[in-house]
């Protein structure tokens, strides 16, 4: 999330108007909503409400039908990924008609932060070692068990959302947090590799931002949520790419029965891009 | 917090909600061991102006923020002139449910002649007549059973599993029963009831 405490210069939604002990942060304006860090209920519990704005450009009855219906599909996919045990945050109310989704509020920083910081004390202490400070991360280094680790927990929570019927859409390093291990609950083998410590990659991968999510079982569009955070990991973080690739595949091989056939499709749709073929 | 052995009869909690206009104002009671629950039927069957409660089954509740989420949502229903029931204290019972099938919602969460816990949820909207004390006092005069606090403990105390389970289709998340820490397994179970409310037949 980006720290923006710019003033407010969008209208709130009404709801967002009436009093509470805190005032409402908008923590990210997208191309179809907006996100504010605000509470649920009481001073105690945070929570992300996720407003979509009606569109003047668009006809008001198309518009209302749209907004209702995204707010719906994100909901109902959030709900059953958290009762089929997928980390995902829980939705505390919706309001469909108002254009708005209260959600758990998710605490720790989004993977990107951590990668990329990870990556660049990676890279000064190559600098100060004498080297150029751009090798291309292999994970053979004893320094790379944190990110191999990491990467693993990636492809099990992937594994897990495909498993139940859920495809992502939009899956980025911006759209997966890192939340603190929390009390009572149970590290998975490998949430702990050991290596630089400095607790950077550590934490349970939570999906976030679920707008483009959809109910499918097809493999093709399993295959696509695959490629599409292999090419935002690529742009994002260069140097961990081809370890990303490799590393997620053995993962998602053991969170996930399926895929085999998935990663088989991830070949096709490398060869090809996103977009599926016209063509025959 | 006033201390339980000097408590009125009757310990009606005043709660400040998160996102609610100052016009409204939420009451809350909890009696444990009722003995006129089928009076309390009767009234609200006989639609009795002075029982605009609404009278909750406590063994289909999990926990507080449950029954304030309830509140929350039946409130910013009434804002948006949406509401599918009578008033809004009958539309905090069926915020409870899942489904959007109302009189099953009456029978599964609200009141029944059996019911043994009850909470009970008050909404004042000003201009009102009324003010706490009076629906204190009205509560003292009516409801026989015993005054407990709304919250986790006390809660968890009347809960019936089966019905939960039941009602909020949770008895395939063995994931969730196979957690070791009892709070994070309720924790995940409260979250799981909020999310089906949310949805509500959606």
């Amino acid at each position: 999330m980006t720290d923006d405490t710019e003033p407010q210069q969008f209208p709130l939604p009404a709801i967002l108007t009436y009093p509470s002990s805190k005032t409402p942060e908008l923590i990210t304006q997208g191309a179809e909503g907006r996100l504010y860090k605000t509470t649920y209920l009481l001073p105690s519990v945070p929570c992300a409400l996720k407003y979509r704005p009606p569109k003047p450009w668009r006809h008001p009855v198309l518009d209302a039908r749209l907004t209702r219906h995204r707010i719906l599909s994100e909901a109902r996919v959030l709900v059953k990924c958290r009762r089929e045990g997928v980390a995902v945050p829980a939705v505390y109310a919706v309001d469909e008609a108002a254009g708005w989704l209260a959600l758990e509020w998710v605490a720790g920083a989004p993977v990107r932060v951590g990668v990329n910081e990870w990556l660049r004390r990676r890279r000064d202490s190559e600098r100060a070692a004498g080297r150029g400070g751009d090798a291309v991360v292999t994970g053979d280094a004893p320094g790379d068990a944190d990110l191999v680790a990491l990467m693993r927990r990636i492809a099990g929570a992937l594994g897990r959302m495909h498993k139940v019927g859920i495809v992502h859409g939009d899956l980025t390093t911006s759209n997966m947090m890192l939340r603190p291990w929390g009390e009572g609950r149970e590290r998975p083998a490998n949430g702990h590799a050991g290596g630089q410590g400095d607790g950077l990659l550590e934490g349970e991968i939570v999906l976030i931002d679920f707008g483009l999510a959809g109910q499918s079982t097809s493999d093709e569009d399993r295959a696509v949520d695959l490629y599409v955070l292999e090419r935002a990991f690529a742009s994002t973080h260069p140097r961990a790419e081809a370890l990303f690739s490799t590393v997620l595949e053995s993962a998602y091989r053991e969170a996930f029965k399926q895929a085999p056939i998935v990663l088989k499709k991830l070949e096709e749709v490398r060869m090809r891009g996103r977009k599926r073929s016209m063509l025959g | 917090m006033k201390e339980p052995e000097k408590a009125p009869p009757a310990w009606l909690e005043t709660i400040r909600l998160e996102h609610v206009p100052e016009t409204h104002s939420v009451h809350v009671a909890v009696f444990k061991d009722i003995e006129n629950a089928e009076f309390l039927h009767q009234q609200l069957l006989g639609r009795n102006a002075d029982f605009e409660y609404a009278f909750i089954d406590a063994s289909s509740v999990v926990s507080r923020l449950q029954v304030l989420s309830a509140i929350f949502k039946s409130i910013t229903v009434q804002l948006n002139g949406a509401m599918k029931t009578p008033n809004i204290h009958s539309e905090i019972v069926s915020s409870l449910s899942p489904t959007k099938n109302i009189s099953e919602a009456y029978r599964r969460y609200g009141i029944t002649p059996t019911s043994k816990n009850i909470i009970v949820v008050r909404v004042l909207i000003s201009p009102s007549t009324l003010t706490a004390e009076d629906v204190e006092k009205h509560l003292v005069d009516n409801v026989q059973g015993v005054s407990r606090p709304l919250d986790d403990k006390t809660l968890s105390g009347f809960t019936d599993w089966s019905k939960i389970r039941k009602y909020y289709k949770l008895n395939g998340v063995g994931w969730v029963d196979a957690l070791k820490d009892v709070g994070v397994k309720s924790k995940e179970m409260e979250m799981l009831v909020l999310g089906g409310m949310s949805l509500r037949g959606l």
